[in-house]
Formats: C-alpha cells, structure tokens, sequence
C-alpha cells in the first residue's frame, strides 16, 4: 500500500483553515447514534474523549489506572508551549513552526506541524477557562518560561506540575460528560486488541483488570491514545504501567509503525543508584533556565569528589568546565535536548562523571541564587545586603519556582540542592516514533485513529520541550474532533456495530489463548528478568549513540531474549482475578518485538537525526567537528513499518518529506 | 537492612483478608519503598507464589495510585510523601514494618493492598468542573487577570492527587479535605463563580451519599496529606456550602 500523507493542497498558512471549510460534517442528531472508543486518557484520549462527547457522539473511554485522572500525563512537570507572544519577544505562529521543524533536526511533516503551532494558542484559552491555575504574574497576566532549543519565552506553566493541572483540565470535562451520561468510562481496563471488520476499526478486546473478565466493545471508530513506549527500557522516567501494548495491537492488525528508533534520552533526571532501580525521575528542563552544568575540569577533582575528600561547593569556577557554555555559547544550557544529553555523556564516558558510577554532571543553582537574590534586595530596597541575605532571597525565588522538584530530589538523593549541587544523567524520557498517521491522524487502518504520543506525531527526530501537553491537547480538543467526523459522515446509516459476530470472537479467541498460556506455562523467570534483560540491551546497543555492529547484535539478542520469554516465563495466579504479573507479562511481549523492529529501524537509518545518533555519521572536522551529522539526500523521509510476522520482516515504506515552507539547514545552537 | 514485614492478603473483595509475615533481607537504605516490595514479590514469583498486589504507577508522588498504610501511617512515617516516595533510609535493620491497605467504609479493598476509590470519582462527576465546551474561540486567555495570590492559591489546592490518604487517616473516614480541596480551586477563580452554587451542594451531597464520616475537625487529614493541603480548604468549603444552603 503506497502511503498517503492527505496533506490538504494550498498554502500552510490556509492548509487547516481550508479543510475545515470543506469537510462533511455529521449533524448533532445523526451524532448519538454514533459510538467511538477512545483508548486512554492522558492529555490526547482524555481531551478527545471529552470533547467528542461535547459533540454528541457516544463515547467509551479506556484507562488501565482506576482513574482517568492518573493517566502518565500527570507527571509532566515543565510547561506546554503556544504562540501566544504575551512576552512580546517575537513569537509568532510561524516562529513555533520553524522551532518544532528545526528543534526536530528536518524529520516532521510540516504541515502537521504548522496545524499544531496554529492551533497552540486555543488550548491555552481552553485550559484557563476550564480553571487551570497557571502561574501568574503579579498584574495578574499568565507568565512564561523558557525551555530549551528556542529564544522566545512561550512556556506555560503551573509550578513544577504543569501536566498535572492540564490533566485534571481533561479530567473535569471528562467528569462534565461522565455525569451526563455521554462518556462510559471504564477504569482499571486494559485493550488488549482491535477488531476489524471489512477491513474497518470496529471494536476492542479489553481485560477488565479487577474481575479478569474478557469484554468485547464495539463502535464506529476506535481512538488509541495509549502514549509512548520508552519503557522498552525498562528503566525510563515513564509510570510503571506505561506499555505499547494498545500501539502494537493495531500495528500487528495493519497499522504501520512509524521512525520506532527516534527516542528521547533526557538530559536532566537522577542518576540511577543500584540494580533494585525500578524507575527513574525527571528533573524538569525548566531547570535549566536557572541551573548551569558543569563538571570538574581536572581529573584530580573528579577523583576527590568521588572519593569523598572534596566537595563540589570547594571548587572555585576555573576549576569548572560549564561544558555546554563552551561547547555552545549561542544556547549555552539551554541547547535542545538530544545535544544536552550527548554531551553529558561525551564528558562521562571521558571520565569526568562526578559520583560513584561515573555517570553524573551537576546542575548548579548558585549563580541562580545570587542573581535572583539581587534583584530582590534591591526591589526590597535592602542596601549593602550580606551574602547570606542575598542567597536567602534567592533562594526563596528558586524555591517558589521549582520547589516541588527540589523537595523530590531531595526525598530521593537525600542531599539538600539549596546547599550543593543536584546530580543529573540522562535517561530515556520521550518516544517521537510511533503508530503511522496521515493528516487526519487516522492510522493505516480505516477508522483506526492514534493521537498523543503514541502516534508518530510532529516532533521529528526530537522533541522539544513543553511540546508533548501541547500536541496532545492539540490532537484531543483540536484536531481529531474535526478529523473524525469526515470519516464518520459515511456512518450516520450504520448502526450498533454488533459484537456478536466472528471478527470479534476470532480477537477474542486470540487473546484468551495468550492470556491461558502465560498462566499455565510455570517457566522459572518472573517477567521483570526479562523486560531488565531486554532494557540493558536497548540502553547498551540502542542508547544515547548508535552503531551498526551495535545494531546487529541487538536484533539478535532481543530476539534470543524473546525466545527465551516465551518458553521460561513464570506468571503466578490465575487469569479470572487481578493478577498483575499477567499484565506485566502481556506487556513485556510486546516490547520485545517493539525493540527489534526499534533495532531494525536504527540500523537502517545510516545517518544522525535528533535523538539518533549513528557514530557513524558525524562532522570530522570545521566548526561542528564531533556534531551530528545528517542525510537529506537519503534520508529525508519518514520509515513506516508494516507489520509481516517477526519484527525482522517488517517490511520499510517511506513517506517522502517536502520542505516548502523551511529551509534545510544543519542545525546548529553554537 | 534485613526485615520482617507483615503484609495484609486478601484474595478478592468477597474474601476474608489476614495478616501474613514475610522476611526481605539485604535490602538498601537507597531503596524507595515500593523498591523493596519488588524486590518481596520477585522473591514470591521465584518460589512459585502470588506476589503482593498493590497500586501504583508514576513511582515519583503524582499519580495517586499508591496507596499503603505502613506501621499505621497512611503512606508511612515521613512527611509530605507519598508511598512511592518513602525511602528505606527511614526504616532500620531488623525493624517489623506493618503494610495495610487504606481502610475506610467507602474504599472496599479489591485485593491485598489495592482499593477500589471510585467513590472519589463520583464525587468529581457531581460538580469537579467548570461547564465550558472546547470550541476553539473561547475568549483570551489573558482576558481575565487574576491576581497572583488567588492563583497561586488555587494552585495549592489543585495539587491534591487524589490518593485518599486524607480518608484513610481520619478515625470518622472523612473525605472533607479531599473535597474541599476540588471546591477551593474553583471557588478561588473567577471562572468557577457561575457554578459555584450548585458544586458545593452536589459534590457534599455525593460525598455524603458515598458513607464518607463527618469531619470532627482533628486534623489528621492535614498531617498525613502527602501534598500538604492544607485544613483552610475545609473552612473554605464550609463557608461556600453555608453560604450555598442560604442562597437555596
Ligand atoms: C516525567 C515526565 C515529565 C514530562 N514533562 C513534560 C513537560 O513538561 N512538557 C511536555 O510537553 N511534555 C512532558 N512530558 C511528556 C508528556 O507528558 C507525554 O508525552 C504526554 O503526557 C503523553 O500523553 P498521552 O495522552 O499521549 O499519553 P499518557 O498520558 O501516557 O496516557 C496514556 C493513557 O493510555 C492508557 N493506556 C495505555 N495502554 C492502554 C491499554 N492497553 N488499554 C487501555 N488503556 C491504556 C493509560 O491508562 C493512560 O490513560 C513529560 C513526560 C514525563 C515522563
Ligand atoms: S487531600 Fe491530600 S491526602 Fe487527600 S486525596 Fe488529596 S492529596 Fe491525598
Ligand atoms: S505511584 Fe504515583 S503517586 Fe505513588
């Protein structure tokens, strides 16, 4: 099947306001007889299920937590970005668009991202009229941030918990349409398949998590937004629970998967500590616009710090190499995400790690403190202020502004960062890859939909940050509502779908067997050996950087690993109760397909694009020297993956980028 | 540190539950709590038996899911932490530490360690929003100012997480801060005015309907809530909800 974008012709400036002028529509009557499932409720399902059911359609919603309200998006920390320009420093819809393309080093769709930088600015209406409390200035204006790869201050925020405020935004307008009746919600849930009927989305297979009970639901259209995979890692700053389960389902049905190896690894999390580490923490990125990394110029230093005999705070600031102020003076600690993190590790794997693993840099606040501190004794009118007083007043600003991750880092490190510098390592944090979708974020499955991060989304090869809340309210409120009603014209005829008929007893068949092995296969390896097993491959042979060797061996060794799984895996209990472990279970098989074809896709980008960096490919020499190095000719596109059995099969489509509207250019933050 | 810990196992709703000792050695003082019930359960799954089953999800203390009443302390001794971020430097080598579900009348246990808080879900359904439907051309977003104080305010009752602590606390099973915090936020915005009336009433009214106790003003809520809500919101509601009946 040759790959269709559906990008609307005419100028990007009038792309998304021209196909809402044309589109079908279904009229309010014909809505109610009309039923759409929507699989998750983070920031993308959670917006979509809400304003579908605004609408009038008749919505099923779908979340493996007891709560929509505990979708993963709730730990976003940093901020959601739009166009706003209530800074007045240049922003612009247009500014947006080119930092997203650019930020995402020239691996996007345009016109998707244009539709995304126009519409940014109604979420942030939205959300403030839903009661959003964002922070505020002291005229009563929202205030903004900055966060990295930009030079405009667009960033919206609520302390250190933005997602969670815009989630609990979704979550009321969700309970608005669950106490109405029009969304049937359906806590502690799990898809565990997608069910096609003449060649349509029709249905899920779901578990329900408390009783273990197989359910066939049926509608007109199904939604998957069941966020991102990085916890094929294992270890990622991802919930516990977050899987690629409902993304793999429709890709294995005829969803092709989209640029898999794109991951984003984070600059800014606490190292890890031991081999029981279950998960890691982000430090927010909005950190970095009061933090500054550094680590020890000499190696005599990094040897008394890691032995104990000095103290960061002893080191005077020629004795500190503020690498990426060195490295990059234009962006200095505000360089993209992608670039932060390779030269934290280019600095650790050259021995300069500042703890016991030798794999931590510091984020200092000390300038921070004193810069702020200033400012306030002055506003105070406090003439000749002490040092001490100084640092108290600054610190108070720190602490109104990123408290709540001090106290985190805190809790955890158990080291005061008021009083010495944080710790930080990057860890995976963000997938852009994901399940394929055209302009209408419908997947290669007719009637099949995948919006927030498990889609392929807009962010190219990188992410930038504060840009994951907005494309998933932009899917959620924005986009798809349009989108999905253009194909649901062609269903106001339809009717109930039933679920009596042989599609769905097949996919339930399907998911019984697989549920009845796991409980009777009393292999002696629980499923976290494996999923440890399989994340220390990926982090190894498909981590910060890349290599084909590399590559190769991984594909082998994940696919050994799964072999393995499928004969030795222990999952006690029964299938007919809660049973966590068979959860696990069903998730951890799917990751270690996912992580071949991740491999698989690694491999065959020969080039460096944002989060994917192939040593074989960069600058040797002139002013970039060292940097990433990038392939228009030959890679320009977007590789799409059709699911054919093993992951090693999958067969390569790719969709071709245009650039019209941008220039490209080699990304540079020097 | 080596422990002994005494876990509450219960098989389904229906079922009754018991006490039952296990032993975890060698366990890190850098291990979050759940870090160590890990490391219990894949010693249970090794010799073949069924792990302790419990919620959680986000492991950082912003979800809500995790749920534990640890030595008789919703979310155990520290302060100002959720379960997930209790760290075994708390606890000393030899210690019997005791792990319970969060009881209360309106939060059944659906097994071991895992309750069912839909109760607070329908309590959100009677009046937890403001009605405004995405449209695309709500007014701007700076339209409204609203002062620095009142935001920052409504924010701190907005970081509630939902978990129930609060609930699982207070000897009457009050759900008051937890509720309070839900009608605060709204009531310290200006967007939330037109509705004010009617969200009160209906989310008290639910909450009482749920079996939630009263609220006898001890103030355990307070103390255990790991995000430091504070006893204001429950004076704030009570005001609103006087001020609600008056107005009929
Ligand atoms: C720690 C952290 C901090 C972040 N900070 C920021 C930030 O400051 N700014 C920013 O822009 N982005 C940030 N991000 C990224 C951003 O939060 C996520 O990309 C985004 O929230 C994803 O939203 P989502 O709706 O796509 O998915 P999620 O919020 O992950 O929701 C997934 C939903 O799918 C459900 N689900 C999954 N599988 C199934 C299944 N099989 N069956 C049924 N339901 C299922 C889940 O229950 C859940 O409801 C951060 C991410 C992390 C991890
Ligand atoms: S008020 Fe505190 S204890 Fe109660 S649910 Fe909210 S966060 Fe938990
Ligand atoms: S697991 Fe999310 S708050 Fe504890």
């Amino acid at each position: 099947m040759a790959l269709d974008s559906k990008v609307p012709k005419g100028s990007i400036k009038d792309k998304w306001t021209d196909y809402k002028n044309h589109i079908d529509l279904v009229n309010p009557a014909n809505k109610r007889h009309i039923d759409v499932i929507v699989v998750g409720t983070g920031l993308a399902g959670g917006s979509a299920a809400a304003t579908l059911a605004e609408l009038g359609y008749n919505v099923k919603a779908f979340a493996y937590q007891d709560s929509p309200r505990r979708a993963h998006s709730i730990a976003a920390q940093g901020g959601i970005n739009a166009a706003k320009n209530y800074q007045g420093d240049g922003d612009s819809t247009y500014r947006l668009f080119y930092d997203t393309v650019k930020g995402g080093d020239y691996r996007s769709r345009e016109a998707n991202v244009y539709r995304l930088a126009e519409v940014s600015t109604n979420i942030i209406d939205q959300c403030v009229a839903q009661g959003v409390p964002f922070a505020r200035d002291y005229g009563g204006l929202l205030d903004n941030r900055s966060f990295g790869g930009v030079l405009v201050s667009r960033t919206f925020y609520a302390k250190g918990q933005t997602g969670q405020q815009l989630l609990l935004g979704a979550y009321s307008a969700m309970n608005r349409q669950i106490a109405r009746g029009k969304i049937e919600m359906f806590n502690r849930h799990e898809m565990l398949d997608v069910v096609i009927v003449d060649g349509k989305a029709r249905g899920i297979i779901a578990r329900n998590l408390i009783t273990g009970e197989i359910e066939r639901h049926s509608a007109h259209a199904v939604v998957v937004g069941s966020g991102g995979y990085g916890n094929v890692y294992f270890l990622s700053t991802n919930a516990m629970g977050s899987n690629a389960t409902a993304a793999w389902k429709i890709h294995k049905k005829g969803a092709y998967f989209a640029n898999p190896c794109y991951t984003q690894i984070h600059p800014t999390c606490i190292p890890r500590s031991g081999d029981y580490q279950s998960k890691l923490t982000l430090m927010s990125e909005s950190l970095r616009n009061d933090g500054r990394i550094w680590v020890p110029k000499n190696m005599e230093d990094v040897m008394a710090i890691r032995e104990g005999r000095k103290k960061p705070t002893d080191l005077s600031e020629d004795e500190r190499d503020y690498y990426l102020e060195r490295r990059y003076p234009a962006f200095g600690n505000l360089v993209p995400r992608d670039v932060a993190s390779r030269a934290a590790k280019e600095r650790c794997d050259a021995g300069y790690g500042v703890n016991a693993t030798g794999e931590a840099v510091y984020l200092d606040f000390a300038s921070a403190f004193e810069r702020y501190g200033r400012e306030q004794a002055k506003i105070h009118n406090i003439t000749n202020p002490s040092d001490e007083k100084i640092y108290e007043l600054g610190q108070a600003i720190v602490e109104a502004k990123y408290g709540n991750l001090f106290q985190m880092y805190e809790k955890i490190i158990d080291q005061n960062p008021y009083e010495t510098p944080m710790m930080i390592y990057p860890a995976v944090h963000y997938t852009m890859g994901g399940v394929w979708v055209d302009y209408n974020l419908m997947t290669t499955i007719p009637g099949c939909y995948c919006i927030g991060e498990a889609n392929f989304s807009d962010h190219g090869a990188n992410r930038l940050g504060a840009s994951a809340l907005m494309q998933g309210l932009a899917d959620g409120y924005f986009v798809l509502p349009y989108t999905i009603g253009d194909y649901l014209s062609t269903d106001i005829r339809t009717g109930k779908i039933s679920t009596d008929s042989k599609e769905f007893e097949e996919a339930e068949k399907e998911v019984t067997e697989r549920i009845n092995f796991f409980v009777n296969n009393k292999g002696t390896k629980s499923v976290d050996y494996f999923h440890k097993k399989l994340g220390k491959v990926m982090w190894d042979k498909a981590g910060m950087s890349r290599n084909a060797q590399g590559l190769t061996e991984a594909m082998a060794e994940i696919k050994a690993i799964r072999e393995e799984f499928w004969k030795d895996v222990s999952v006690p209990g029964t299938a007919n109760e809660m049973n966590p472990e068979l959860e696990k279970a069903g998730r951890v098989a799917d990751f270690l397909e996912l992580g071949e074809l991740f491999a698989k896709d690694a491999l065959m980008r020969e080039e460096s694009c944002g989060g994917h960096f192939r040593e074989e490919s960069a600058e040797l020499d002139g002013p970039q020297k060292g940097e990433a190095k990038r392939n228009d000719e030959d890679f320009a596109f977007v590789a799409a993956w059709e699911y054919k059995g093993e992951p090693a099969d999958a067969v390569l489509h790719k969709e071709e980028l245009e650039f019209k509207d941008i220039e490209l250019k080699q990304r540079s933050y020097k | 540190m080596n422990l002994t810990l005494k876990i509450w196992r219960q098989k389904d709703s229906k079922a009754k539950g018991q006490m039952v000792d296990y032993k975890v050695t060698d366990i890190s003082e850098h291990m979050s709590f759940l870090e160590m019930m890990d490391v219990l359960n894949e010693q249970l799954v090794n010799s073949g038996e069924e792990p302790v089953a419990f919620d959680h999800d986000c492991r950082e203390g912003i979800c809500g899911m995790c749920s534990m009443y640890i030595n008789g302390e919703a979310h155990g001794p520290d302060r100002g932490v959720t379960t997930c971020q209790l760290h075994m430097r708390m606890f000393k080598d030899g210690d019997t530490i005791t792990i319970e579900p969060f009881r209360a009348a309106a939060f059944p246990v659906i097994k071991d360690l895992v309750v069912d808080r839909m109760a607070f879900e329908r309590i959100q359904q009677a009046g937890g929003y403001i009605s405004v439907n995405t449209s695309g051309n709500t007014q701007d977003a700076n339209s409204i100012p609203i002062s620095k104080h009142a935001a920052d305010e409504a924010m701190d009752a907005a970081t509630c997480i939902g978990c129930g602590a609060c609930v699982a606390s207070c000897k009457n099973s009050s759900a008051m801060l937890f509720v309070g915090a839900k009608v605060s936020q709204y009531a310290l915005l200006p967007q939330g005015q037109v509705e004010a009336v009617d969200r009160v009433k209906n989310m008290v009214a639910q909450m009482d309907l749920e079996g939630f106790g009263n609220c006898t003003n001890t103030g355990a809520c307070e103390v255990e809530c790991p995000k430091g809500i504070s006893l204001e919101n429950i004076a704030r509601m009570n005001r609103e909800y006087l001020s609600a009946t008056l107005k009929g």
